[in-house]
């Protein structure tokens, strides 16, 4: 099997599958070492709590397993936020392939509602995963956690202020947003991760 | 910058959409699918299904709907009616549902706000609030509006943030089928005073209504039924009269 989603106990696994099916890749959901290992590509998903999230990876030892990968690995939301150093959200250690801290948004009044919920703008666009991606696009996000910007970051949202929407290191990449939610441009940045090495 | 949402609402009986049907171009206009693309196309922001069947035999048709929902849709939706415990909202989730609203069983056990929050993460966890107004006072509703309760609207959106939930979906029952705006008073008294997004139910007629919404009653989201599914508001054209007047819409 070529791509890959990581299994999860609390993840939106079933609409990252039908929206890689919509772009004519058949994925396969599974948390076997062996699979993940002989993927070409692997997608971390990303709805839920981080603490419980990384709590199942550790069980299975898929924390170790996914920092070891050398083949393109894509996280999204609360994915992307596991692949970097801890996160305040529970105190929890995450993966640590981005040396960065997620925060929880801050929001000096009650103008600024905490989750962020809706379609918002990225910017400054870098790498192949926004290839023939406008700068600007709208791409949906639910979270109250953010990456702060860093020398890791491949595209900038607004948001309270100025935080990381996506992430690159080597073959590991990471979105802040849901490109499977986020109608036919959120589909192209899929279509980029599944073409990358092609 | 984060826009505002433009959100229609689907009423699902025996895993059929139940009312809104006037489309020219949709041959069987009960079928949600149909439904779905169409609203896709006219750039919907997210869209609401409400199952009002909410029997138990007739659950398993809800989650194949689900299903079915999810690989036809490349927006977010968020699925209610009827959900009793954890084991619902999982169900719904792995069929591919983004968020769950829960309404009458969060007000019976408030607890289980914080178990969903916790497992599922703030973010996917809706919570619904029927309100209607009597005696000077806001009050909370239960079971689709047949049961009053002696809790105060405003009380209970900030136990419930505080509980947990993502975000609020607020509907006026004084409002809800009057098509004469929504409820803009309690919408911005619960938005000024919470820290979680609120989407406005209840009573859209007008494009005016969306701006007063927004710029009044200072609504993260509106949501609306009939005015969508009979045509008489179009997606598009309501999104340009919010962004000439610098309400910032997706495009």
């Amino acid at each position: 099997m070529k791509t890959i989603i990581i299994k999860y106990p609390a993840g939106n696994v079933q609409s990252v599958l039908f929206s890689l099916e919509r772009i004519g890749i058949k994925a396969k959901v599974t948390d076997s070492k062996e699979s993940i290992k002989n993927a070409e590509k692997i997608i971390l998903p990303g709805v839920g709590e981080a603490h419980f999230a990384m709590k199942y990876l550790k069980e299975r030892k898929l924390d170790i397993l996914l920092s070891e990968l050398e083949q393109p690995v894509l996280g999204i939301c609360l994915g992307m936020q596991l692949l970097c150093k801890h996160s305040e959200e529970s105190d929890t250690t995450c993966i640590g392939i981005f040396d960065l801290l997620v925060k929880k948004f801050q929001s000096k009044d009650k103008k600024n509602k905490i989750p962020q919920i809706g379609w918002n703008n990225i910017h400054n666009l870098k790498g192949p995963l926004f290839k023939n991606i406008p700068d600007g696009s709208y791409q949906y996000f639910v979270h109250s956690y953010y990456a702060p910007l860093g020398q890791y970051t491949t595209a900038k949202t607004e948001y309270i202020l100025s935080y990381s929407a996506a992430l690159q290191k080597k073959n590991f990449y990471a979105v802040q947003f849901h490109p499977e939610k986020s109608s036919y441009v959120g589909h192209k940045i899929l279509e980029n991760f599944i073409k990358l090495n092609d | 910058m984060l826009t505002k949402r433009i959100i229609p609402c689907l009423d699902i009986k025996n895993g059929r959409t139940v009312k809104g049907i006037n489309f020219k171009n949709l041959k069987d206009a009960g079928d949600p699918i149909k439904l779905v693309c169409w609203y896709t196309k006219q750039g919907a922001d997210e869209l609401i299904f409400l199952d009002i069947t909410a029997t138990n035999e007739k659950r398993k048709t809800l989650i194949s709907l689900v299903k079915s929902i999810s690989s036809h849709i490349n927006i977010p939706f968020t699925v209610g009616g009827g959900i009793q415990k954890e084991k619902d909202v999982e169900l719904l989730l792995n069929a591919g549902a983004d968020k769950i609203s829960i309404n009458t069983a969060a007000v019976k056990k408030p607890n289980l706000l914080e178990r969903l929050s916790k497992r599922f993460g703030s973010q996917c966890i809706v919570l619904a609030i029927d309100t209607k107004y009597e005696n000077n006072e806001w009050w909370v509703y239960l079971n689709g509006g047949r049961i009053s309760t002696n809790i105060k609207t405003l009380d209970w959106a900030r136990e419930a943030s505080s509980r947990g939930v993502g975000e609020i979906l607020l509907t006026s029952m004084n409002h809800d089928g009057t098509k004469s705006g929504f409820a803009l008073d309690i919408t911005r008294n619960i938005s000024e005073n919470v820290s979680i997004p609120v989407i406005a139910s209840g009573g859209a007629g007008k494009l005016e209504d969306f701006y007063k919404i927004f710029q009044i009653g200072k609504a993260d989201a509106a949501l609306a039924a009939s005015i969508f599914h009979y045509r008489e508001i179009e997606i598009p054209k309501l999104k340009n009269y919010l962004n000439n007047f610098h309400i910032p819409m997706r495009k």
